[in-house]
């Protein structure tokens, strides 16, 4: 188990380690920094001063060199943009892109879930038919589309809900959060909606295919012999059974939700990462898309790993191999 | 009804929050809400300003936050042109003196007294800001030495004849010298040094998000309508317009043109609009003397000159377009057509110089002449993701060069490898627009027709690599004429000459549009900056 661990820090240090390279030399390649941050009408001798001062005149490996060494005490570089430190811009907007994807996350299973296994126990009744037939829309549609769409009906038309931004926030340990007041829940529903959307139908048809397939086993029949009642049959053994691939998804989706949710973001201007990242992107602000793409690596590695230790708990099998 | 619709906590926790916890804990103090009230003024602006600083970074957005909480010595009225701010008159005392006398009577927000030596203060501020991106020194840099007079005099000596010097400080603002030594932008940031002369305090701030503004009621101008103002950032076109829509925000700025037409006749939404400073434009490679990375014969044969070159095959490209129809078919009217730098009622506009009318068969016969009678393949490029519609705008000038006679393709990009790109001659045709900041033609001039001079500091946005040894002789010489009447004469005979030698292709002028409740006036300015204080009741 230790050494397993070790194993996988080694392998994260070094995939964080390639990914700076890459994101160094691609944000290279794509244009200077300096002609899009700095004022259209500046001449050559400020084009000249600004270059020395964000260290752009020093040569590619000097730079990566410097931003190195920073990174190895903790510093990752100040932003072009905002002169601030870019772990502490990301730090910022953090809370903001949490509190969205977590509660999406949490939609995605507290809905997910039990739409799957009414579609996978009925899978000829009405609604379970109309519920495989909406999920189709919900991972084809395309999430600004859903978004926008959402803000004509419940912000334009009927009026009932803030059409962007992020609302009110309160603080709890030192952080602000907006689901802790009405009206900050008011503006996260709909962006948590939108979010939410793909992953509700991924976790209901994943958990639709689990049961349709654990029904027939042996186990299951085995259980209704002995005469244990219908609901545990499906909640304890089916449920258990059909958790491992549950699971893993999500997973995986919280790392993807928290590190793209940049759609949704733009388009109901949430002020979390995701838009950090995009207007980062844009006017190719090295530092922070560097510190953001490193935190990335660093999330889903962290992800995966709470992943893998969940199979162990889920899994007696899994259990097993590892004390091998 | 104008009223936030946030009500929790007051501004007051925010402030203690930050006197108590400083920087650290910056993320944690601003959340803070608006108070409802009637005096609450939410508007959306289209682009994010990056620092709360003043001096940090010469960027549109960031001087049209600066503009509600600083003030500049020389301020612009809504058409552009200079009108008194913290200074109340200046003269030109001799060819290299500027004097200005300041409004007495002023204080910043923290009550300290304006005076001049808070002038040299904020000159001798700005080249230390640290990891500018985009410095002021751009606008101070000819001043070489800050005379206080008295307290409410400054002379201000300059290194050869500005006559612009007033002009370029309407982009410096004011800080009071009581703010120290090197103050650090953070500290700015932060709220801690975010004192200024202007029409309102700012109480919170947010980055890429939004900020908050109160009411200075001891500002020296007319007292602003808005007790408190909630100064949103929402770079997203339908957002934005829904947020209008919706009632989140009273006022937005930049309407995208694709929701023109439907706002116009929406009872809900009150408009006002006014030409702005900004004018697009095509510029064709003249860095080559011998071929084009992307013009080829009319059969794709390779070339060996470069057709550009010849000014009868730049008027042709430029008498084939229909800019009338651009401007009412891809800008939904929102652009005027023009010839010229400068829209009508400008400093330094050319009265008699039409916008050019589209002319196929004299463009035929000008190509014909210049030795290209079947006419030339030829790609044009351009940003996607930049200027209003500009993909569209690329398309629709192709067609209309292919109706020419010249085969047109074209090719959007992003901004940041576009502009790298541009920048190293890499294209042989490009668009893109240029806003003009001092409102007059000298500032067009020197920065995309004079030759490209790292030493004269000219030239820095002239990517076609144009050069006319006359012309630059004009421009030198209109830039350094004291008197405005014979400086704009000047700049008539530069601007005329730069046109007739088509040194580039100019198609528009830009609209700026505000959106609005129908409640709400707004005097819509030539600048694309939105002032609060600008926005009254309807009576």
């Amino acid at each position: 188990m230790t050494t397993w661990m070790l194993r996988r820090l080694i392998q994260a240090a070094f995939v964080m380690l390639v990914m700076t390279v890459i994101v160094f030399i691609g944000v290279n390649v794509i244009g200077d920094p300096v002609e899009i941050l700095i004022s259209p009408e500046a001449d050559q001798a400020e084009r000249a001063r600004a270059v020395a001062a964000l260290g752009l005149d020093k040569p590619l490996w000097e730079q990566y060199w410097r931003f190195l060494s920073g990174a190895l005490q903790g510093d990752l570089g100040r932003s072009f943009v905002f002169n601030e430190p870019a772990l502490k811009l990301i730090a910022q907007r953090m809370p903001a892109t949490l509190e969205l994807a977590i509660t999406a996350v949490l939609l995605s299973v507290i809905l997910g879930i039990p739409l799957g296994l009414y579609a996978g126990l009925r899978p000829n009744s009405i609604g379970g038919r109309a519920i495989m037939g909406a999920s189709i829309l919900g991972f084809s549609l395309p999430t600004f589309w859903v978004g926008l769409m959402l803000i004509m009906v419940f912000a334009v038309q009927l009026g009932w809900l803030p059409s962007t931004g992020r609302g009110p926030t309160r603080e709890l340990f030192g952080v602000q959060w907006s689901f802790l007041t009405w009206d900050g829940l008011r503006h996260m529903a709909m962006p948590a909606l939108n979010l939410a959307l793909g992953n509700i139908a991924l976790v209901l048809r994943l958990t639709r295919a689990g049961v349709r397939e654990n029904l027939p086993m042996d186990y299951v029949k085995f259980a209704r012999a002995k005469g244990i009642s219908p609901n545990r049959v499906v909640f304890v053994h089916v449920l258990k059974n059909i958790l491992i691939p549950i699971v893993t998804v999500v997973g995986l989706e919280i790392g993807g939700l928290i590190a793209f949710a940049v759609v949704t973001e733009s388009v109901f201007a949430w002020p979390g990462m995701g838009k950090l990242i995009i207007d980062s992107i844009n006017v190719l602000d090295r530092p922070v898309i560097v510190a953001y793409l490193m935190m990335i690596v660093l999330l889903f590695v962290v992800i995966n790993l709470i992943v893998d230790l969940l199979y162990t708990v889920l899994d007696p099998r899994v259990r097993l191999e590892t004390k091998e | 009804m104008v009223a936030g619709r946030h009500a929790p906590r007051g501004v007051q926790g925010v402030r203690m929050g930050i006197r108590h916890w400083g920087a650290a804990l910056l993320a944690g103090a601003m959340a803070a809400w608006t108070p409802a009230g009637a005096q609450t003024l939410t508007l959306a602006v289209a682009a994010a300003p990056t620092s709360v600083d003043p001096h940090y970074h010469n960027l549109g957005p960031n001087n049209a936050l600066a503009m509600h909480i600083f003030g500049a010595l020389v301020d612009t009225d809504a058409a552009a042109k200079p009108r008194p701010g913290l200074a109340l008159s200046w003269r030109a005392v001799d060819d290299t003196t500027w004097e200005f006398k300041l409004r007495p009577g002023v204080t910043f927000h923290d009550g300290a007294a304006f005076t001049a030596e808070d002038v040299a203060y904020t000159i001798a501020r700005v080249p230390t800001v640290k990891n500018s991106p985009g410095s002021f020194l751009l606008f101070t840099r000819s001043i070489t030495g800050v005379q206080v007079v008295d307290p409410l005099t400054v002379r201000m000596t300059t290194r050869g004849v500005t006559p612009l010097l007033p002009v370029d400080l309407t982009q410096v603002h004011i800080l009071p010298k009581g703010l120290g030594a090197e103050p650090a932008t953070e500290d700015f940031n932060a709220l801690k040094h975010a004192n200024g002369a202007g029409p309102f305090r700012i109480t919170a701030w947010r980055a890429s998000d939004r900020a908050e503004l109160a009411r200075n009621d001891a500002y020296w101008g007319p007292k602003p309508h808005w007790e408190r103002v909630v100064y949103r950032m929402i770079p997203n076109d339908s957002a934005r317009t829904s947020a209008l829509l919706a009632g989140d925000v009273d006022l937005i700025e930049a309407v995208p043109t694709q929701d023109l037409v439907k706002l116009r006749t929406d009872k809900r939404v009150a408009m006002a609009e006014a030409v702005s400073l900004r004018v697009a434009y095509l510029m064709l490679d003249l860095s080559r003397k011998d071929g084009q990375p992307f013009v080829q014969g009319p059969n794709g044969e390779t070339l060996t000159t470069n057709p550009f070159q010849d000014v009868r095959v730049r008027r042709a490209l430029s008498l084939a377009i229909n800019r009338q129809l651009i401007v009412d078919r891809v800008m939904e009217g929102a652009a005027v057509p023009t010839g010229q730098f400068l829209a009508p009622g400008s400093f330094s506009y050319v009265a008699d110089l039409e916008p050019p009318k589209q002319d196929l068969v004299e463009a035929r016969r000008l190509l014909a002449e210049a030795g290209y009678p079947n006419g030339f393949r030829i790609t044009l490029h351009g940003p996607n993701d930049r200027y209003v519609n500009d993909e569209k705008i690329i398309q629709a000038v192709g067609q209309m060069w292919s109706r020419a006679g010249i085969q047109t393709k074209v090719e959007a990009i992003t901004w940041p490898s576009f502009i790298g790109r541009a920048s190293k001659q890499e294209f042989s045709a490009f668009f893109a627009a240029w806003g003009i900041t001092s409102g007059e033609a000298s500032n067009p001039l020197r920065a995309m027709v004079a030759t490209f001079d790292a030493q004269k500091g000219t030239g820095s946005a002239n990517r076609s690599r144009y050069s006319n040894a006359a012309l630059d002789a004009v421009i030198d010489r209109a830039s350094s004429i004291t008197d405005d009447a014979a400086r704009e004469r000047a700049l008539i005979e530069a601007t005329r000459q730069a046109m007739a030698d088509v040194a580039l292709i100019t198609l528009y002028q830009q609209k700026n549009i505000w959106g609005m409740k129908p409640n709400l006036r707004y005097v819509a300015r030539a600048d694309e900056a939105t002032r609060a204080a600008d926005v009254s009741v309807a009576p």
